[in-house]
């Protein structure tokens, strides 16, 4: 029965995923007029080019998992002995309480809070790359730090008579010992936080302005895939719009298929 | 006070039951009705597909989208019952499918910005250089000096369109435009960025932006609809020949108080229907 159910959980998914690449390829032949690749959007000119958006949600996705991994890491050192106790409950209590808030509540809050700091601290409008990738690794932070903790909890727990008996002091104990040894979950801990960082089309939306061009510094409004797709629901069916969007679909999946991959060859590698 | 409250209650319920439920119409109908065409249309041919749809559950009504091109296509060829456009009929189509046309709203667009730019008139060619990127500082238009933070809204957006319609033209829009989902969604920018400009469907003009003035003409409801306002057009619902059954119940229904209701909450104004 266990066996069957998974089977079939595996077929759909499978089924999910062939429908969303093979869509993406037809969409890749049939609109190769339309430049699906190239660096313009112009449904008026017929030109459909989704670089840019590529551009944008590598940056985003990039920037704002190096930020968040290492406030991660530094929450997981907080929770494992580097902070009074009563400061890594706090931080605990406050970690859980981030997973209960809907993404939309934090993209509420920063258009109304971060986005006119930001536009008043350092000019532009405040809808930008920068802000954008501030509140998806502040998002992304929970997840990842509870990935790693559990990883370096049960670690020192099993190193740490050792340790002490070694004449190792806490501190020595996890950055010598522990965090070396959990390797496997930090890099896991990075995958799912880029995966999630490359998918969330809310907060992009909101945050990062849309503008359709290249970013190049952290205030420039960026369009990113998701933000795209969300933002260009195309109503006919065979458009050049409509490729794009099939195309963008298929890219984005086809992104975390292979960060997965890697991460799996990687994880294994480390093991051995 | 509580005998008050009840008999207020009781004639305020009696009020009520005098008046006829424009709904009653689609009390004894079924079927399936297909509407399809202009995106800006959508808001409200959901809104009142929905009421008719809990109130008899028997009737069907899909909506969908496409654009004016689409909705005359659809409709000339008897596949939707209602084919939405965002302009008048062209003479070829109406001797071509034998449509049959119905104007029920003004959609005008109004440009905005903060309420403490002291920029409020613009003429539609700096608006064109605005938007186009070749004006980028509010000094060049008499105001303070700063960048213009330039927003818009998506493609395939009704107020875009009439926007780029009868505004803008065919010119190429400035990369650096920042693009925001919804009405709300711009009034939310604009009101919190001293340096903005964007556009709006002219129901959503309030407090929190000011509407700027095209060549003297003043972005209002009135205006818009007297036609002082050049910014605006109507939106149609279309049919093959005259309509029956269903498809004129569903007409009717857009053109009675709950249909006019339903319109101003999408940010147009009602037109009363024209013989």
């Amino acid at each position: 029965m266990l066996r069957f159910s998974a089977l079939l959980i595996s077929a759909i998914l499978g089924t999910v995923i062939a429908f969303i690449i093979i869509s993406g390829i037809e969409a890749f032949i049939k609109g190769s007029g339309l430049s699906l690749f190239g660096d313009v959007w112009n449904p008026n000119a017929g030109r459909f080019g989704i670089l840019m958006m590529i551009q944008c949600s590598v940056l985003l996705a990039v920037s704002s998992l190096f930020t968040g991994w290492f406030l991660s890491l530094g929450c997981c050192c907080i929770l494992n002995g580097l902070a009074p106790k009563f400061i890594a409950n706090l931080l605990m209590g406050i970690l859980t309480l981030m997973t209960a808030i809907p993404t939309v509540v934090y993209g509420f809050a920063a258009v109304f809070l971060l986005v006119p700091l930001i536009r008043d601290a350092l000019g532009g409008t405040g809808f930008c790359w920068l802000t954008a990738s501030m509140i998806l690794s502040l998002q992304g932070i929970p997840t990842m730090t509870f990935i790693m903790n559990s990883a370096v909890r049960s670690l020192s727990s099993e190193t740490k008579i050792t340790a002490t008996a070694l004449g190792m002091t806490p501190i020595q104990h996890l950055s010598r010992v522990v965090l070396p040894l959990s390797s496997k979950a930090m890099i896991s801990a990075a995958i799912l936080g880029l995966g999630r960082a490359i998918g969330d089309a809310l907060l992009p939306t909101m945050l990062a302005g849309n503008a359709i061009r290249f970013a190049k510094f952290p205030l420039d409004s960026m369009r990113t895939l998701t933000a795209h797709i969300s933002l260009v629901l195309s109503s006919d069916i065979g458009g050049g719009e409509h490729f794009s969007l099939l195309l963008s679909g298929a890219l984005l999946l086809t992104f975390c298929a292979v960060i997965s991959f890697i991460s799996r060859r990687f994880g294994r590698k480390i093991n051995l | 006070m509580k005998k008050f409250l009840f008999a207020l209650l009781f004639v305020s319920l009696l009020a009520g039951s005098g008046i006829a439920n424009p709904l009653d119409a689609f009390k004894d109908l079924e079927g399936t009705l297909d509407i399809a065409g202009g995106t800006a249309h959508i808001p409200v041919m959901t809104q009142a597909a929905q009421d008719i749809m809990t109130f008899n559950p028997k009737i069907r009504i899909t909506v969908a989208g496409g654009g004016s091109g689409v909705g005359v296509k659809q409709v000339g060829e008897g596949l939707a019952g209602i084919g939405n456009t965002g302009r008048p009929l062209k003479e070829s189509e109406i001797e071509k499918y034998g449509l049959k046309t119905f104007p029920f709203a003004i959609d005008g667009v109004a440009l905005a910005v903060h309420p403490d730019n002291p920029v409020k008139a613009l003429t539609k060619d700096q608006v064109v250089k605005i938007y186009s990127g070749k004006i980028t500082d509010w000094k060049d238009l008499g105001g303070n000096s700063g960048t213009i933070n330039l927003y818009g809204r998506e493609d395939g957006s009704g107020t875009r369109e009439t926007f780029t319609d009868k505004l803008f033209g065919k010119g190429e829009l400035s990369p650096s435009v920042n693009v925001v989902n919804s009405n709300g969604a711009m009034k939310t920018a604009i009101a919190q960025d001293k340096r903005a400009i964007g556009y709006v469907g002219i129901g959503h003009l309030d407090n929190s932006i000011a509407g700027v003035a095209i060549d003297g003409h003043v972005p209002s409801q009135e205006n818009a609809a007297s036609g002082e306002y050049p910014v605006v057009r109507n939106l149609f619902m279309n049919t093959k020949g005259e309509p029956t059954g269903l498809t004129a119940a569903f007409i009717d229904y857009i053109f009675s108080e709950p249909g006019a209701k339903i319109i101003e909450k999408s940010g147009y104004i009602p037109l009363p229907k024209s013989k």
